[in-house]
């Protein structure tokens, strides 16, 4: 049985791995672009440019809910 | 609105706009390509025609590339909600969360796995696994497409949740009522068929540079006789989509309605402008008034707009005026309230709670008791606290509650022109495909090359109908992008704002060179 699921695994990969070295040229430059890109939206935009701005200012859901509250209740109002 | 900072709100409305604009660059191509993909590989497996299968590998290769290129660029706009939007975040609660939850799950395993067998396994699977896979990765980028028109279908008419006074957020008591809701529905069923229009359009356009090349013609000319057969029937399925959108916008949008035809007086047998010139120009929105734009020129259909309305040429359809001053049916009777008494019953809302908070925090029992009663009480929250949204706004503001009406009315005018185009477009190709003449219309080749940027336009202008005409709402009713914002600084939006813009259009010209490198190697080029 864990020989199969082993089996089964390693042909997964081997399906895989000829698939990508297998690539044309083309291929690779998508691949490329979309590790790229990735890199960028996660490793530069949502850490340094996109941090949760409750997350980041409070420190428990009854204080965001509290400033919430106070921002839809507030001065806010156009009275 | 002058304790709000409107730069700060502009430049995250912008940001959003821009985002969510390039993102369906990306997408309807997707959705629609695989499908026509699907198709042609179904043929070939029926047939066992080699010419099918390198026609499949052909777009299959396009989709591929459009794929991953637009693959995660939606992700950014969920970046946006935590930064820009926190107080929309938190107040929608976990009704965005289970359906983009589900999308992400199932993108994962169906789309994933799906497309690796669908490019790696060409000599490594059965033909028929092969096939499934091809039709699974279709299933399953539609299927992706669900969910976030889903949730996009809540902010315009949010069903199937209640309001929590404690935490200030909205919780989902009936998922089916979400998921089936007929804006959900209704909103899935039109913007994927825009997604199949315009892949036929594309297929048809790509197909006939190649008859104008004199390049693989014979691949062209099954491509163009699939494509179009596709293009009209999704076409059609596109008209009538859209015109069930119209009744429900009519019922519960009747403002967004009203201005994509630019209907300032209500009336019964409303015409339709058919073609229609504005003059004067937009008043500023803070001015307090709000000024008509009248018509220079327009060609109307009688009754017509009545009847896409209600399905009843003498229905009786509002215009902007009466929407803002409150105004009775004629032929019902009904009465609908005026937009200030709303914003009456919005700051009662707000002022509710406001004193469940206080009282909560006063530790107040009785008071605490009586505002909880107002937020349990479903005739409450069906009268009063309907009009939340309404209440940020005063009689001097109430220009701010009507959408940008020229921006509406022509994105709704030129994207129903540009759908009969497509139409017409399909109808003729096909003919002349059938009598065999296709390959000598070069007039017709160089219309439905130019036919491609239109497709793109449309689906562009849809969103801004169906985006721009529903302002300020962010929530219909209940929450107007002005208290949807963060309390953040407008230039850390300015900076991100720009860094998209160079982004997605690095992205998308890498995606056009890639694209017109393929293209230009054709099907027999190779791979």
């Amino acid at each position: 049985m864990m020989k199969n699921s082993r089996n089964y695994l390693v042909r997964i990969f081997t399906f895989y791995y000829s698939g990508f070295r297998e690539m044309p040229l083309w291929g690779r430059q998508l691949w490329l672009i979309i590790i790229l890109k990735l890199f960028i939206m996660f490793a530069i935009f949502r850490l340094f440019f996109f941090p949760d701005y409750l997350q980041s200012n409070f420190s428990s859901d009854a204080e965001r809910s509290q400033h919430v509250i106070e921002q839809l209740t507030g001065q806010n109002q156009t009275n | 609105m002058e304790n709000f900072d409107m730069s700060m709100i502009n430049w995250s409305r912008g940001q959003f706009a821009m985002s969510a604009m390039f993102h369906w660059i990306f997408v309807p191509l997707t959705l629609g390509l695989i499908i026509l993909v699907a198709i042609m590989e179904t043929i070939y497996v029926r047939t066992g025609d080699e010419k099918w299968k390198k026609l499949t590998q052909f777009w299959a290769k396009l989709f591929g590339i459009n794929f991953a290129i637009g693959v995660a660029t939606g992700i950014i706009l969920e970046f946006q909600f935590g930064t820009n939007w926190s107080n929309y975040s938190w107040f929608v609660g976990d009704i965005f969360g289970a359906p983009l939850a589900i999308e992400g799950i199932m993108a994962f395993f169906l789309e994933a796995t799906f497309v690796a067998v669908m490019f790696f396994g060409w000599s490594k699977v059965s033909k028929r696994f092969h096939l499934l896979s091809t039709w699974m990765v279709a299933v399953g980028a539609n299927l992706s497409a669900l969910w976030i028109l889903v949730a996009n279908a809540w902010m315009q008419y949010p069903v199937g949740t209640v309001f929590n006074p404690m935490t200030a957020r909205n919780e989902m008591t009936d998922f089916w009522a979400v998921l089936f809701s007929p804006v959900a529905i209704n909103k899935f069923l039109h913007t994927v068929a825009s997604g199949y229009v315009l892949s036929a359009v594309f297929v048809v356009g790509v197909s006939s540079w190649f008859l104008l090349k004199k390049r693989d013609t014979l691949f062209a000319k099954r491509s163009i006789l699939l494509a179009s057969i596709f293009g009209i029937t999704t076409s059609l399925f596109l008209i009538w989509s859209g015109d069930e959108s119209a009744r429900q916008m009519a019922d519960k949008q009747p403002m967004k309605f009203a201005a994509m035809e630019a209907l300032w007086e209500g009336q019964t047998n409303a015409p339709l402008i058919a073609i229609g010139l504005l003059q004067k120009p937009a008043p500023p929105k803070t001015s307090g008034k709000y000024q008509e734009k009248e018509f220079a020129v327009k060609i109307e259909i009688p009754d017509l707009l009545s009847y896409m309305a209600f399905l009843d040429p003498n229905a009786y359809i509002p215009g902007i005026k009466d929407l803002v001053n409150g105004y009775t049916d004629p032929n019902s009777g009904v009465v609908e309230i005026s937009y200030y008494e709303k914003m009456e019953r919005g700051k009662e809302a707000i002022a509710a709670l406001k004193g469940y908070k206080e009282a909560l925090k006063a530790d107040d029992t009785e008071s605490l008791r009586l505002f909880a009663s107002k937020f349990e009480d479903p005739a409450w929250m069906e009268d009063t606290f309907k009009y939340f949204g309404y209440g940020y706004y005063t009689e001097k503001t109430v220009a701010g509650l009507i959408p940008n009406v020229p921006v509406a009315f022509y994105s709704f005018h030129i994207m129903v022109a540009l759908s009969g185009h497509f139409l017409a477009l399909f109808i003729v190709m096909l003919i002349f495909t059938l009598k065999n003449k296709i390959d000598r219309m070069r007039w017709l080749h160089h219309i439905a090359i130019w036919t491609i940027p239109l497709a793109y336009l449309a689906g562009q202008l849809g969103w801004v109908v169906a985006e721009m005409g529903r302002q300020p709402w962010v929530i219909q009713d209940l929450m107007p992008a002005i208290a949807a914002v963060s309390r953040i600084d407008a230039s850390s939006v300015q900076l991100t704002f720009w860094l998209f813009a160079i982004t997605f259009t690095v992205l998308l010209i890498a995606e056009i060179r890639i694209l017109l490198a393929q293209i230009k190697k054709g099907v027999t080029g190779g791979h």
